[in-house]
């Protein structure tokens, strides 16, 4: 966002600066290198002025007013260090001490605690207080996964305000009042947080713990590694850390693009899965009818005879591979470049029949995380982002409540952001086509003459309904002018493994297989013709007999595919199956070759998010027993098949990928690793969002970096050598740019390989017919719950209790439409199959609708699709 | 010390309280209200310019706000921006200072009296809303409130298109929860709105904007009593009344020990010895005995003594203050005789004010909190002899400088309030609380004083 406030000149401790008008004192203070020591203040939250402990003086000004609710104003002269101020401090730090129990030592911040560090930097070196301290009843749960420790508590209201301002989930507050102020829970709304882990990282003390981290480690025994989250494609940024070859913690790192330093408790909690009792440790093959341990060489060969078997009988258009979005990108393309370039199948598909088309996903003008804040308006189409995408609903709920964007809130159900809508246009499952037509006349009071894009959401709001009506939806709003997508895809690394050709007609770096021919030809030496399947088609095949061996690349398949049925028939029908995880899942179990795989904190490189943004992904850890990262194991297989990749590191891989896929020019490994926020592909488009300084490490912020006091009442300012760009800015203007954007993009990079052009989605879309509804039936909406039966939420303990239970939640007239009572169970019948489930009335269900959250329970949504057909409807019969 | 030219005389001199002491039988009925002139100003008033009012009437009359602070309010409202509505007046009600008690006789009693005010002042500043935000301890005065505004509404003095002006009034009455940090008016704003009592950053200042975050006025019960008699009379001649910028007529809550307390109007300008003393007034200290010391104007003033500087000088806001750092404050004068022993007045001074800190700002929070338990350690046998002077250094961390009127390291003066006391006792009484603690001598019930020793501490 470019900052077009008036510079004005203030003057802090004798130093001039210059610094937007109307910035808050304490920031100007930072950025020019003078630490005015705090509690209260957090960057991302409105200022209280609460602890005191940032009093200044300033010239003309009676008292001392807080640095963090003055602004700066022209000629302004400020003393941060003045005998009165220094009182001041003194003074609130002692205040703050004479009630705190000093359990330092058994303290979960001790070490890294800003109460600790700003005693002695800014505190008196010993207490006047003789008298008892008070004392509560400690440690109390406030949620699920965050304790209290109401005797540590100083009473700064971070963690309040965060959960007022940022998450919107008021849900704890201050009660009693003076000494005796506390935080506190409301008795019949408890404080069920998706951002709960939030409160522990903001809170300035060691007043809320994570029960996961709690009485793990001390803080200087952890190392740590900035890494990016891979639970959800937000790809946020955290820091990753460890103790004795043990994840015991993930933080959050301020990341102004994407994720402002917030995690949701699914990612902050869920490296927990990584020490999972069930990993597999060695590799498997089947012998005498069952999976038993066996040496790497003797699985790999195995596995490469069952492909070799099934391409020398039936041919490339017999083998198939599904999945790879949980990988890193190195990992996506060398399975990628496995598949097409070795094998010669376009049989590939990274998505487990819950997303969109790639062409979709590739092929529509994108947008950015930060196009949401100064959007004319965000249209939501797609799944709720409070469940699937936790971190972007915060920023969606941002740009909405503190920013003022208008929000459109296209849907079948209410979802997270609801009640942010400045308008909803409400459909049936399956209509969303019909809805899309409303958009453009529901959009204009909005606007109502707002610049900037149109900011769309899009995305499969549920697996029961097919891709094709969001399609045809995206086909109609793409005509409206303006408009930028930010194509809502779940899994981790899903969109880097579409960018890297995990997806049947495209090839990596964006290019269908017809424009890539040539390039990758020279490149790899031979490429697929034929468009192949998608995951669908592929079991469907595989069901036919049709497919020989099938290759499964790190997915609980039978879990995560909307249609159980079919999955089943399909990994039966398959001739030869090889099963690449981290666990031996349903389908791994009637797998022909298991082989264990490295997972998120145990390997390095990168990741892409749902904007195109590459990031680093960091290794932490040394995996235990022998799995191997997935980009190794593509390769070994390449190399019993007749190729050598020849690529031994990460930085290796990504030097080819930036070599040769043609939306990642210039995208090598030196310049992924002096990206700070990331590189949005295609780089072209989005050089001027690079920014190659290292960050700034806050001075004292609750980061993993301990502050290091340099004399009294001084701190070190960490500071980095400054590298000089090496990329010349684009020459084309922003302007050219923007317009640029939805153009095709001409990349000649990689060093005399054939041109390709990337791909745009331009052909017209008709819109297929959406059955309609009958009567005496509803249609099912399966979106999902953030909790669920996924692999990271089942194998982390914190998390997997607070998976909810399974019910069917209809209209209350539809309840007594049947004639049962609230709760009672019914079957529940659809073209697929049926089951008893129990049904529960919700008035903010429409009528004719029918809510089940998606992989939840031993049986549900997957046994109920079929993704034959595009809709899922249901009908209701009493038990009694 | 009677440099007043035209010292006012040592009596009530009864405007704000003059109906409710002549027909105390309904002064707070419609009835009784009208037929002794009641909303003869307001109707006056709606034929004027409403910013006239203000300029030509309030301001000319010199009237300063009756909670505490003194601000003059034709000031207060200038400060309202332009063509910025909708905009509220809000009226404290919530009177909560220690021993002041002449907005709940107000209320009580003269209630219409208070909503001719409101409306004089809303239709003064061009507001259409206006809330009190009463005292949720006052049931009765809020029934009579409620039963007020309603007649008021049925005799069309409230509504829309009050007696064919075109001006439209409406009144919401809420019952505060029982907060004394509400009476402070960003706390109270913010209580008002639903959320906890505590204050907020200025600037905004309530006047840019307050509830709502619309532009607000906060002004005080007595003060907006006082507008119809400053319309009826005029604001030059009511600026006659009293003494310097200190002008017209104010209540004082007398209590502590003295033969006759209670609230009495009096002109400003008469001195402390006239209000303590006047056989009309206080009637002199209980038993014929002598003050010791006494709080001028509630709990968060500093205090005087009986010395006759201090008895002899004027009920003149800007003259105590400047001569002795002190203030009239809320108008509550409490009386102390020599039996009285000051550390632990100090000390049940200090356990209101922590018990009333709302917690927002570290110094009062946990400063209110440790003086407390210092001052009950030494009016309780228990002090050591460089208890007081720990207690000033506490104190100067929440009040820089001890002050008044107050600096201070946090957003609102509660704080510093807990502060005055510490002050006090170190002023006028260090000796005394020096040899209390070296001697470990227990100080004894002040009330209880005459009827044998008791300990008021231990059991609270």
């Amino acid at each position: 966002m470019k900052d077009e406030r008036e510079i004005v000149t203030v003057t802090i401790d004798g130093i001039e600066m210059q610094a937007p008008k109307g910035e808050l004192l304490i920031r100007v203070a930072q950025d020019n290198g003078t630490f005015v020591p705090r509690f209260c203040w957090h960057e991302r939250m409105k200022p209280v002025g609460m602890c005191r402990m940032c009093l200044v003086e300033v010239e003309g000004v009676r008292g001392m007013p807080p640095a963090c609710t003055t602004t700066v104003t022209d000629g302004m002269v400020v003393n941060t260090k003045s005998e009165t101020v220094k009182k001041a401090q003194d003074g609130v730090l002692e205040f703050l001490l004479i009630n705190h129990p000093l359990d330092c030592p058994v303290c979960d911040r001790g070490g890294e605690c800003p109460l600790q560090d700003q005693t002695l930097a800014f505190g008196p070196g010993e207490s006047r207080y003789v008298e008892e301290k008070r004392h509560f009843e400690k440690p109390i749960p406030i949620s699920e996964l965050v304790l209290l420790d109401r005797e540590r508590c100083i009473q700064c209201s971070r963690c309040t305000r965060f959960a007022d301002e940022i998450a919107g989930d008021r849900l704890i507050d201050f009660g009693e009042r003076g000494g005796e102020m506390q935080v506190i829970t409301y008795p019949d709304d408890p404080f069920t947080s998706y951002f709960s882990g939030n409160t522990v990282q903001v809170c300035p003390v060691g007043a809320l713990t994570a029960k996961p981290y709690r009485f793990r480690a001390r803080p200087w025994d952890l190392s740590a590694v900035e890494t990016s989250c891979q639970t959800c494609s937000v790809g946020c940024r955290g820091s990753l850390e460890s103790s004795s070859n043990e994840l015991v913690r993930l933080l959050g790192v301020d990341v102004e693009p994407v994720n402002h330093g917030w995690l949701c408790d699914k990612g902050r909690f869920g490296y927990e899965a990584t020490h999972a009792e069930d990993r597999a440790r060695n590799p498997m093959i089947r012998r005498d009818g069952s999976l038993v341990e066996c040496s790497w060489p003797e699985a790999l060969d195995a596995a490469a005879e069952g492909i070799k078997r099934s391409l020398d009988l039936h041919g490339p258009a017999s083998i198939a591979m599904v999945g790879g979005s949980r990988g890193t990108n190195e990992d996506a393309y060398l399975w990628a470049r496995l598949a097409k370039g070795v094998i010669g199948t376009d049989n590939v598909d990274a998505q487990i029949g819950d997303g969109l088309p790639a062409e979709v996903v590739l092929g529509l003008p994108g947008a950015t995380i930060p196009d949401l804040d100064e959007a004319a308006a965000i249209i939501l189409l797609g799944p709720d982002l409070k469940e699937e995408l936790p971190v972007l609903y915060l920023r969606v709920r941002r740009a909405c409540v503190d920013l003022g964007v208008p929000i459109l809130d296209v849907s079948a159900v209410d979802h997270g952001l609801s009640k942010y809508a400045s308008a909803t246009i409400r459909h049936l499952p399956g209509e969303q086509a019909s809805a899309a037509r409303e958009i453009s006349a529901a959009l204009a009071p909005l606007i109502d003459g707002r610049s900037g894009p149109i900011v769309v959401v899009l995305g499969r709001s549920d697996v029961a309904t097919s891709a094709e009506p969001t399609v045809a939806a995206a086909a109609i709003i793409r005509e409206i002018p303006n408009t930028r997508f930010l194509v809502a895809l779940r899994r981790g690394n899903v969109r880097g493994a579409i960018d890297l050709g995990l997806a049947p007609g495209f090839l990596p770096g964006r290019v269908t297989l017809d424009a890539g021919a040539e390039r990758f030809v020279a490149a790899w030496g031979s490429a697929p013709a034929e468009v192949g399947l998608d995951t669908a088609g592929i079991f469907n095949a595989a069901s036919e007999g049709r497919i020989g061996a099938l290759i499964l690349v790190g997915a609980d398949i039978v879990n995560d595919f909307p249609d159980r049925r079919l999955v089943r028939a399909g990994v039966g029908g398959a001739g030869f199956v090889i099963c690449i995880n981290a666990t031996v899942t349903e389908a791994a179990a009637d797998a022909d070759v298991f082989l264990p795989a490295t997972v998120w904190g145990e390997k390095a490189g990168t990741t892409t998010n749902l904007e195109g943004r590459i990031s680093r992904v960091g290794r932490k850890i040394a995996a235990v027993g022998n799995p191997m990262p997935d980009f190794r194991i593509a390769s070994e297989l390449a190399l019993r098949l007749g190729t050598d990749f020849d690529l031994e590191t990460v930085e290796e891989i990504q030097d080819e990928i930036a070599r040769v896929a043609p939306a990642f020019a210039e995208v090598d490994a030196q310049l992924l690793k002096r990206a700070r926020d990331g590189v949005v592909l295609p780089l072209a488009l989005h050089r001027d969002e690079l920014v190659l300084e290292p960050r700034r490490i806050p001075v004292i912020d609750f980061s993993w970096e301990p502050i290091k006091p340099e004399g009294p009442g001084e701190f070190e300012v960490v500071e980095f050598e400054v590298v000089e760009p090496v990329l010349e800015a684009d020459a084309s203007d922003e302007a050219a740019a923007e317009e640029e954007s939805a153009l095709p993009v001409d990349i000649s990079n990689g060093a005399g390989l054939p041109d390709a052009q990337l791909f745009v989605w331009s052909a017209q879309h008709a819109a297929q017919p959406t059955p309609g509804r009958d009567n005496y039936a509803l249609r099912l909406s399966a979106g999902r719950s953030l909790y669920d039966n996924g692999r990271t939420v089942a194998s982390t303990p914190a998390l997997r209790a607070l998976i909810p239970a399974q019910t069917l939640r209809v209209n209350p007239s539809e309840i007594s439409r049947v004639g049962v009572a609230d709760g009672e169970s019914v079957r529940v019948s659809t073209a697929r199959g049926s089951l008893v489930l129990s049904l529960t009335g919700d008035a903010n269900v429409p009528a004719g609708v029918a809510v089940m959250p998606f992989n939840i329970g031993e049986t549900g949504v997957g046994d109920l699709v079929d993704v034959s057909l595009v809709v899922t409807d249901l009908r209701l019969e009493t038990l009694r | 010390m009677t440099s007043v030219i035209g010292a006012p005389n040592a009596t009530e001199t009864r405007i704000v309280t003059k109906r409710l002491r002549d027909r105390p039988e309904d002064s707070w009925t419609l009835d009784g209200f009208t037929q002794s002139g009641g909303y003869e100003a307001f109707r006056a008033a709606l034929k004027l310019d409403p910013e006239a009012i203000g300029a030509e009437q309030v301001a000319a009359a010199g009237l300063r706000g009756r909670g505490g602070a003194g601000f003059p309010t034709g000031t207060k409202w200038s400060f309202l921006p332009k063509d910025s509505y909708p905009r509220y007046l809000v009226v404290n009600g919530d009177e909560g200072e220690p021993s002041t008690f002449k907005d709940r006789m107000l209320i009580e009693n003269d209630p219409h009296q208070l909503i001719e005010g409101i409306a004089i002042s809303s239709y003064a500043i061009g507001c259409n809303l206006a809330f009190i935000y009463v005292r949720g301890e006052f049931a009765l005065g809020f029934e009579r409130l409620e039963a007020a505004r309603r007649d008021a509404h049925a005799a069309g003095f409230l509504g829309a298109n009050i007696l064919g002006s075109g001006f439209d009034l409406d009144i919401v009455i809420h019952r505060a929860a029982g907060a004394y940090i509400c009476g402070e008016e960003t706390a109270l704003l913010s209580s008002l709105e639903g959320d906890r009592g505590m204050p907020r950053i200025r600037p905004p200042f309530p006047a840019v904007a307050g509830l709502y975050a619309k532009p607000t006025i906060v002004n005080n019960v007595e003060t907006l009593s006082t507008v119809p008699h400053i319309m009826r009379m005029g604001g030059a001649e009511y600026a006659k009344l009293g003494v310097n910028k200190s002008t017209g007529t104010r209540i004082f809550s007398l209590s502590g020990h003295v033969n006759r307390p209670g609230n009495y109007e009096v002109e400003l300008g008469i001195t402390f010895r006239d209000l303590i003393e006047s056989p009309e007034l206080g009637g002199g200290v209980r038993n014929g005995g002598k003050v010791k010391f006494f709080i001028p104007g509630g709990a968060s003033s500093q205090w005087l003594t009986g010395s006759d500087e201090h008895l002899d000088a004027p009920l003149d806001m800007d003259y105590v203050q400047q001569t002795f750092g002190v203030m009239l404050g809320s108008g509550a004068v409490m009386v102390y005789d020599e039996t009285t022993n000051p550390a632990l007045v100090a000390w049940r001074l200090a356990k209101f004010f922590a018990h009333e800190s709302c917690g927002k700002c570290t110094p009062c929070r946990e400063g209110t909190g440790w003086i407390e338990k210092v001052l009950y350690r030494i009016s309780h046998g228990y002090g050591r002899p460089q208890d007081l002077d720990l207690l000033l250094d506490v104190g100067d961390n929440i009040s820089p400088g001890l002050n008044a009127p107050f600096s201070q390291t946090t957003i609102c003066p509660l704080g510093p309030s807990a502060v005055s006391p510490v002050v006090s006792l170190h002023k006028f009484f260090r000796e005394e609380v020096i040899a209390m603690c070296q001697n470990n001598d227990r100080a004894l019930d002040v009330t209880a004083s005459d009827s044998g020793a008791s300990d008021l501490g231990a059991g609270e």
